[in-house]
């Protein structure tokens, strides 16, 4: 469905793509993985053939390069910040339906689809920014195109609107959508990828399956908990005694977790009798007390 | 190469927006009110002063014109790519299946569109009222008066969306854009004058000077078309006159065009190949 082959773009003597090659088949769900500045945004920008770049891309038997028109009308893409005009929801999609060349009804569909029917009437700037993005799921459904790209989908989203918008995307998945994202969250990339393609420093550097993600490169998952004051001591001499690596930081203590773990330090605390004020998951690794 | 379809659903995007942006409907509001106070102020005291009435009219919206026309044209086509860079909605509208062509032509035209209907508004008004006093003996010359602040207009708006193509920042644009309509209004004129006097230049030079600036273009042609003469400029007036005859009046409007169809075609053509800005990626 895509092939890149030597793909590279410059920016000036910056290279942020550096010859750059993969191949998704058709009905995959891949994540691009890498930290910001790697060339996620650049990958997704240049199979959308909004950029220039050397080398081939080929999107659905379509040279982007040669046809980038064409390439746009078999993607739906999903920006990581929705930016949409001064319209309501019913006239952002009836507009961009019309760019398309999408049949009006798709609009209604769409619209029950991402579940926004009982919001079409409202200006788009009075929208949470979960339902901008699945606004902007809905425009990238309209032409129902085989692919869907996704910059950082959920990176602006609360973790409800996080969690129905990847079960949305895994059902368009199943249905048979191919699905290129970029990503730094690992329980996205696990939750929604099929398989990861590691970019640093705009090379592609590893292509693993998700759940391999976390060991070839090293990441933790970090729990970091707030409790009072007085309890703080006692919270690490609890995890101390458990074997947990952890990491003192001002009011709150990282502790290391196992995927799926995240409850075994909670539950020592409450044991205990140690409140928790607040807690937070972090993924990657701690740099005196800050999470990268 | 373009899909026709593509530029409609863009230029009406344009119109709908232009049409709810509250600067542009205060400077709607103001343009229309003072073309009816010019031309209630013109009103007849007998028959002989009636039938100047159209023509006089005219005359004063000239320099409404003049003031106006270019000042709205400047902003709102130097703001219009440059807004929709900053808030985003530029990348996400090129990621869609249209081409830059498309996407800039489409939405000169709504802009456009929005700015005529406008000098409709201004220029209807006045005229209706004209009419109901009864003053409609040259009515022909307002009408070519019309014609000719719409290409007025046309020329400014293409002059603004070259700023907008080159421009990274709204701000830069209107700042741009507001230099452009000092030097245009005022600093040119001054300048030829001063320069006029100081190096005692020959008065063709005077002329071709002048109408290097499509303001003075405008004001050339549109004087023609009420006066028939040009001695209310004087010597240059004269000289014009004499020196190109019938064929001033179609030169003069040829001019305006090429001042509509050159910045419109240099923008299209940095538009198309330019990403450095368009595409300035938060992240790579």
């Amino acid at each position: 469905m895509i092939t890149a082959k030597n793909v590279t773009k410059r920016y000036g003597k910056v290279a942020a793509l550096n010859d750059v090659s993969f191949a998704i088949r058709a009905g995959e769900s891949v994540a691009l993985w890498g930290a910001n500045g790697a060339g996620k945004t650049t990958t997704l920008r240049c199979l959308l053939g909004v950029q220039g770049f050397e080398g081939e891309l080929i999107v659905n038997d379509i040279d982007v390069r040669k046809q980038g028109k064409a390439a746009r009308a078999a993607i739906g893409y999903v920006p990581q910040e929705t930016a949409f005009y001064d319209m309501t929801v019913l006239e952002t999609l009836r507009f961009y339906a019309r760019l398309k060349k999408a049949a009006q009804q798709r609009v209604g569909e769409v619209l029950d689809q991402v579940q926004l029917d009982n919001h079409s009437a409202k200006r788009v700037n009075m929208l949470s920014g979960g339902m901008k993005q699945r606004l902007a799921l809905a425009v990238a459904l309209l032409a129902d195109p085989p692919v869907l790209v996704l910059d950082e989908p959920t990176a602006n989203l609360d973790v409800q609107a996080q969690r129905d918008f990847i079960h949305t995307i895994q059902s368009l998945n199943q249905s048979g959508k191919t699905i290129v994202f970029s990503s730094h969250r690992l329980d996205e990339v696990i939750a929604l990828s099929s398989r990861v393609l590691v970019l640093a420093d705009g090379r592609l550097t590893l292509e693993c399956p998700p759940h391999e993600l976390a060991a070839r490169l090293g990441l933790h998952r970090w729990l970091r908990i707030w409790v009072a004051p007085e309890h703080k001591e006692t919270t690490i001499q609890i995890f101390d005694r458990e074997g947990y690596t952890y990491m003192p930081n001002g009011r709150s203590v990282y502790v290391q977790i196992t995927h799926g773990g995240k409850i075994a330090p909670l539950r020592s605390l409450e044991q205990a009798d140690i409140a928790v004020e607040d807690f937070d998951l972090i993924e990657g690794e701690l740099q005196g007390g800050n999470h990268v | 190469m373009f899909d026709v379809a593509n530029i409609r659903a863009l230029a009406g995007k344009e119109l709908r927006d232009a049409l709810r942006n509250r600067w542009f409907i205060v400077f709607t509001l103001a343009f229309a009110g003072l073309a009816l106070a010019l031309s209630a102020l013109m009103q007849p005291n007998g028959l002989q002063v009636r039938a100047m009435s159209f023509s006089r009219t005219a005359a004063s919206l000239i320099n409404l014109v003049l003031l106006f026309v270019p000042l709205i044209g400047l902003t709102l086509g130097s703001a219009n790519l440059t807004g929709d860079r900053e808030t985003g909605a530029l990348v996400y509208l090129l990621a869609q299946p249209v081409n830059r062509i498309e996407v800039l032509i489409g939405k000169y035209l709504g802009v456009a569109g929005a700015l005529l209907s406008t000098l409709t508004l201004g220029f209807g008004a006045a005229g209706v009222v004209l009419a109901l006093q009864g003053s409609v003996q040259d009515a022909g010359g307002y009408l070519l008066t019309v014609l000719l602040a719409y290409l007025l207009a046309l020329a400014m708006l293409s002059l603004g969306f070259l700023m907008s193509t080159l421009a990274r920042k709204t701000a830069a644009a209107l700042g741009g854009a507001l230099f452009l309509w000092l030097f245009l209004v005022f600093i040119g004129d001054l300048g030829i004058m001063g320069t006029t006097i100081s190096m005692r230049l020959p008065i063709q030079t005077i002329f071709l000077i002048a109408v290097l600036n499509p303001l003075q273009m405008f004001k050339i042609a549109s004087i023609l078309t009420i006066q028939a003469n040009l001695e209310v400029l004087g010597p240059a007036g004269l000289y014009a006159t004499d020196q190109f005859g019938a064929l001033l009046l179609p030169l003069l409007l040829m001019g305006l065009l090429i001042w509509i169809f050159l910045p419109l075609v240099a923008a299209v053509v940095i538009f198309a190949r330019q990403e450095k800005f368009t595409l300035k990626a938060r992240s790579r």
